[in-house]
């Protein structure tokens, strides 16, 4: 079983309001998988239906070789994007509880807790009110309660909303820490720098459909155009950029470099390889530069998006 | 998983923790005793005041009824004319002047009574003049006409009707004050209990929502367990207060009574009064019957039932004031819903007041018993008077599955509702909302 979490053919309806059609999605174990999307397109719905806080009305989901199943909560811990404490609880408390909701005694709860939060270095925080604390203070907590289970699957919304940058990487490291021991990690974000950094596996779900789907490599080679980014040390510029064009399909760009080269992005043709191209240009001059561009996710979200 | 107790824990601990609570809990009894002893305080110090009557009786035939009470004198003037009285009385300064002038025929006498003061008297004042006038004039005129009054008094009888069913079961007239006087209690207590606790488990939806935690609890625990666990903790959390506010008055009332001195049950005039006409047998005879009928009570069937129809009819309404909650974003927003809910209520109130007094067992009284919205208050009302068993356990199963049927309609709105910010919906959308 190399999938953790398999989704097939979810679909959901809201009154006459589609809000995901025929959805299907495979999380690899020990992956961290991004659930990519624009507002409202259904991301937010198919992870509640993951939670079985919402009933699919056709599709199954599978955890783990088995039938998602009410006990199964203990085994997904989920930060939703819209998130919150008891404003009036101290945190010490509401913390053992949320635990124990996930199905922990409350000594393990207590000893695991101590844990985190010497780690997270807000131990003092434990006897405040959450009303006392900042908002990403309350994010810290609220960090803390979602793993503090050791769940296998782990389910974040937008998890750096809210989070200065220093913040925000530590508990970039911390996914990135929980994903070594093991846990398998669905991600969804608007965030495509943190997409890149982090996502082994996207799905990108666009108007309840789902529009791409696979590993973030093969898609960004799916994606890419055979463009390569160059640099020349030439005298005369524009005489080498009409001898280049001759040969090949370039056009002029820009990019930040010290020196006052000249810059074209120049696209494959199937026949060219990438070597007879580099071969090719140092006959013509000094190459400063030379770089494949490859798709970011960024351009890929908005491409995948505007062509459906 | 069961969460139940775990919830059930939490919502009583917080409720009961909150310094609002807290406060409300001791404070109100205490706010509420401080004002019953202020009022016994001032009223004792106006009947307190002893008052002295001037009366100048010149037909000479009443003026030895007027003994000395406690709080009331009276100076019967002698050989002077009424202005001069008036003057002295005015210039006494004493409460007013009783005037009975001469006249030949009794009758005419009555008409001319008349009584001086610089205020209007108090109204127990005059009756209390005017009941011993009649008496004694009465009298008078009774032994006028040749009547001896003490075989008067021998041959008055007195007929006390005693009820009793076809089965034998006894009743009178003031059994059923009694019966009243229960069902009026249990059925407030019931009404008072839905509308402020059903409120506090309402708010507290409405701040999960607020608070945004909503959505982590229910990815732990079923959104049911989440509803039926916020009202069963509230629930306890008001009992606690209840029961704090009985033994906190009771303490208070007592230590308040003996620390001061001050008898809230004091001996006011009117009670005086009372108290002489206690005297009589007939009434010492209405004493007993009003024990008797107290005995009378079908106590444990009552306990019973007040306990089941209590719960059920308290559960019902919560459940309903739980999928308000859910449905709304601010508490500004529940009006619209909460009439609905607080119409059903009033109205069993008031088939319990004008229409179980006049026939506890007529058609009106008797199907609002069974409708479950109203049949908590009228049936507990209904029931001191005798309701056969198998109408009670009818009704209480219609309860029973009206109650289900709530909750498992409120969960559905609560599930959805739950998750649902920013607006305001229409009871068209709350429908929709049961079919997602």
């Amino acid at each position: 079983m190399n999938n953790l979490l398999e989704a097939h053919s979810i679909s959901k309806k809201f009154g006459d309001f589609t809000a995901l059609n025929n959805v299907s999605i495979s999380v690899p174990k020990g992956s961290i998988f991004g659930l990519l999307g624009p507002n409202g397109a259904g991301k937010t719905t198919l992870i509640r239906v993951i939670n079985q806080i919402t009933m699919p009305d056709t599709g199954h989901v599978i955890l783990d070789g088995e039938p998602l199943q009410p006990h199964h909560v203990q085994y997904i811990g989920y930060l939703p994007e819209e998130r919150g404490l008891y404003k009036s609880m101290k945190v010490g408390e509401q913390a053992l509880y949320l635990a124990q909701l996930k199905g922990l005694s409350k000594a393990e709860a207590k000893k695991r807790l101590e844990y985190w939060f010497e780690r997270l270095e807000i131990g003092d925080w434990w006897n405040k009110k959450i009303q006392e604390l900042s908002k990403g203070m309350a994010q810290k907590i609220q960090f803390v309660v979602t793993v503090l289970h050791e769940p296998k699957l782990l389910i974040f919304d937008e998890p750096f909303s809210g989070f200065d940058p220093i913040n925000a990487n530590l508990i970039k490291d911390e996914i990135l820490r929980l994903k070594e021991n093991g846990a398998t990690v669905i991600f969804s974000t608007h965030r495509m720098e943190s997409v890149e950094e982090l996502c082994d596996h996207i799905a990108l779900i666009h108007k309840s459909n789902k529009i791409l789907d696979g590993r973030l490599t093969d898609i960004k080679r799916q994606y890419k155009t055979n463009t390569f980014e160059v640099g020349i040390k030439t005298a005369d510029k524009i005489k080498l950029a009409e001898t280049i064009s001759q040969k090949f399909h370039a056009s002029l760009t820009d990019f930040k470099s010290l020196n006052d080269d000249l810059k074209l992005n120049i696209k494959l043709s199937e026949k060219d390889s990438p070597n007879n191209l580099l071969s090719y240009l140092t006959t013509q001059g000094e190459v400063s530069h030379f770089v494949e561009l490859i798709p970011s996710a960024n351009d890929i979200f908005i491409q995948a998006v505007k062509n459906n | 998983m069961n969460h139940l107790p775990l919830i059930i824990k939490r919502e009583y601990l917080t409720k009961v923790k909150n310094k609002s609570f807290i406060i409300m809990t001791i404070l109100s009894p205490i706010i509420m005793i401080a004002l019953i002893a202020v009022v016994a305080y001032l009223s004792q110090l106006n009947n307190n005041k002893t008052r002295t009557l001037s009366i100048l009786d010149e037909s000479g035939l009443v003026f030895d009824v007027f003994q000395d009470k406690e709080y009331t004198k009276y100076d019967i003037l002698e050989n002077i004319s009424l202005d001069d009285a008036k003057e002295v009385v005015e210039s006494a300064g004493t409460y007013g002047l009783l005037y009975i002038p001469k006249y030949d025929s009794i009758s005419e006498l009555t008409k001319h009574i008349k009584f001086y003061s610089k205020e209007s008297p108090s109204l127990s004042i005059l009756t209390g003049l005017e009941s011993k006038l009649q008496a004694k004039l009465r009298d008078v005129k009774l032994e006028e006409q040749g009547i001896d009054i003490e075989k008067l008094n021998a041959s008055k009888i007195r007929i006390n009707i005693s009820q009793e069913s076809f089965i034998g079961e006894k009743t009178s007239k003031i059994d059923s004050y009694f019966k009243l006087g229960f069902g009026l209690a249990a059925g407030y207590l019931l009404f008072m209990f839905i509308i402020i606790y059903g409120n506090m488990i309402m708010r507290s939806i409405i701040e999960e929502k607020t608070s945004r935690i909503i959505e982590v609890i229910i990815s732990s625990v079923k959104p049911i367990q989440l509803m039926l666990g916020k009202i069963i903790g509230t629930s306890l959390a008001g009992l606690t207060q209840f029961v704090i506010w009985l033994l906190i008055g009771g303490v208070l009332m007592t230590v308040i009574s003996i620390v001061f001195g001050v008898d809230l049950m004091q001996q006011t005039p009117q009670q005086q009064m009372m108290e002489q006409s206690m005297a009589n047998p007939e009434v010492a005879a209405e004493v007993q019957n009003a024990m008797h009928a107290f005995y009378n009570l079908p106590i444990g069937n009552l306990i019973i039932a007040f306990i089941l129809f209590f719960i059920g009819g308290y559960l019902l309404y919560s459940s309903l004031y739980a999928a308000i909650g859910a449905a709304v974003d601010n508490e500004t927003d529940t009006q619209q819903f909460m009439f609905p809910i607080i119409m059903p209520l009033v109205l069993a109130v008031y088939i319990g007041v004008f229409t179980v007094i006049e026939d506890p067992h007529g058609t009106v009284s008797t199907i609002f018993s069974f409708i479950p919205f109203t049949s908590p208050v009228v049936m507990l009302m209904r029931i001191p008077f005798g309701v056969p068993i198998w109408q009670q356990a009818v009704s209480f199963l219609l309860l029973v599955g009206t109650f289900m049927f709530t909750v498992w309609f409120a969960a559905k709105i609560y599930r959805v509702g739950i998750l649902m910010y920013g607006k305001k919906p229409s009871y068209k959308e709350l429908l929709k909302w049961i079919k997602y």
